[in-house]
């Protein structure tokens, strides 16, 4: 059953620790040599998104900003270029999670597509100003992957959630 | 119904309204940026954060580093007996070549002396590994393994078996990252071997090069060769840069399109060298330096930029 409003599951509150995990494993798989194959998501946008939308009071810009720094300097890319594209999609995420939360997953993932291709123009735009080349098309086709990967990342980042902490055989749920 | 927060909302300690933050935050980067890329102030910053990141990297790494061991463990004794085969007759071949290059080089010095020419400084450097492509899909860039412990500097020229590949734009402690020579707008100072024409050739971002600035009847031809001319200070004079392969003398404009290939293998990974950095060139005559004399040198900000790192 999927956890959004219109299901009747009632999820664990979420552990920091928890969140603070899934982001630096993102970070770690965005420094993966995989980085530069076509098509592979920005993980850390993907999971910023997902916390931003879900937990919009403990993740929020702040760690946004500090992961778009900590990625600018292993990309060795423009300062400050990942933290003002993370920064404003954290923003409108936690801004719109109430809407977004309301859809079915699909639906949900195709709300989101917006947000993570703003991340990825946004940094275009932005190199672009400063002179860099233009990287190719192939750069456009990771937002989209993120987006389909919004419906098992949802599962995954919510397993810790599912589970009841003590199994009484007199609760309802 | 996200999950029960067992925390209730906090209704009085709320902090500043996100739309605040987000200004807070938006101004930051944006300024970070302009820093950035204008006045390049942000080293130190990135020398810090790097010291966080650098381990997370490095364990990123590590599965694929581990695979490559296991790949290299295993590789048949018949491919290892055939390259053995294949470095013998290289080395051979060289051997004679360095023999006769160390007799050309004593007699150079020798002449050199008598005509009382300043001595050409031998070139020496240090091998260090390229562990991997920049992730920054916008720049051409390489990380290598050796870094500040290592003595490497900001601007130190980097060449291959083959010619030049790039330049040491920034260093960390432990690594080092280099701009290679197909960036956009890298320039390299380079000197047309047959004809002796100086230029300076620019990096396109797609793996070529071009030969800017040069007027519609230079004496260029299709495979020509362009050495470097060490007029930078930068690098060392006569290693190989690029080949003309494509030229267009369009009337219409005062400039020919020559476009060129890199001579070494600037895609590829494997060991490069970092070569010491040059003595500083005596300093210009007042006159030259009020008007930049070079028509054929552009005001490229990233050769001021490294220049400028060189020189400190």
């Amino acid at each position: 059953m999927q956890p959004t409003f219109t299901s009747s599951r009632i999820l664990l509150p979420v552990r920091p620790w928890f969140i603070t995990l899934t982001l630096v494993l993102a970070l770690l798989l965005n420094l993966m040599p995989t980085a530069h194959w076509p098509g592979v998501p920005d993980w850390v946008a993907l999971v910023l998104c997902f916390w931003s939308v879900r937990e919009f009071r403990k993740v929020s810009m702040g760690w946004s900003f500090i992961l778009g720094l900590a990625m600018d300097v292993a990309d060795g890319s423009l300062m400050g270029q990942h933290a003002l594209a993370y920064v404003l999609m954290s923003y409108i995420a936690s801004s719109l999670s109430r809407r977004i939360l309301w859809f079915p997953l699909l639906q949900q993932a195709l709300q989101v597509f917006p947000l993570l291709f703003m991340v990825q123009v946004l940094q275009l735009a932005a190199r672009m100003a400063t002179g860099a080349a233009f990287p190719g098309f192939g750069y456009l086709i990771g937002p989209l992957v993120a987006a389909l990967l919004w419906v098992p990342a949802t599962y995954v980042l919510l397993l810790p959630q599912y589970q009841p902490v003590e199994r009484d055989e007199n609760r309802p749920i | 119904m996200a999950g029960i927060d067992h925390s209730p909302p906090p209704f009085f300690k709320r902090g500043p309204a996100p739309l605040a933050l987000l200004s807070l935050y938006l101004g930051l980067s944006i300024s970070l940026m302009v820093l950035d890329h204008k006045f390049h102030y942000l080293e130190w910053v990135r020398q810090g954060v790097a010291v966080f990141t650098t381990p997370l990297q490095m364990l990123a790494h590590a599965p694929s580093k581990g695979f490559s061991q296991v790949d290299e463990y295993f590789a048949s004794l018949i491919s290892l007996q055939k390259e053995n085969d294949q470095l013998k007759h290289t080395q051979l071949e060289a051997a004679t070549i360095l023999q006769r290059h160390q007799h050309l080089e004593a007699e150079n010095r020798h002449l050199r002396e008598l005509l009382g020419v300043k001595e050409r400084l031998p070139t020496g450097g240090q091998l260090a590994q390229i562990l991997y492509a920049a992730r920054d899909p916008f720049s051409r860039r390489v990380i290598v393994d050796k870094g500040m412990q290592d003595n490497v500097l900001a601007g130190q020229p980097v060449v291959d078996h083959l010619g030049v590949i790039g330049q040491v734009t920034r260093v960390y402690p432990l690594l080092s990252e280099i701009t290679l020579i197909t960036d956009k707008d890298q320039a390299v100072p380079v000197q047309v071997v047959r004809s002796g024409l100086r230029s300076v050739v620019f990096g396109l971002g797609n793996g070529q090069l071009e030969l800017r600035y040069m007027p519609a009847n230079a004496d260029v031809q299709n495979g020509d060769v362009l050495v470097t001319s060490g007029l930078d200070g930068i690098f060392p004079a006569g290693f190989p840069v690029a080949k003309v392969v494509h030229m267009e003398r369009d009337t219409t404009y005062s400039f020919a399109r020559i476009i060129c290939v890199p001579v070494a293998g600037v895609e590829h990974f494997g060991e490069v060298m970092i070569l010491n950095p040059r003595e500083a060139l005596p300093p210009r005559p007042a006159e030259a330096s009020a008007t930049p004399a070079e028509g054929d040198k552009p005001a490229s900000s990233k050769v001021r930029r490294i220049k400028r790192s060189v020189g400190n």
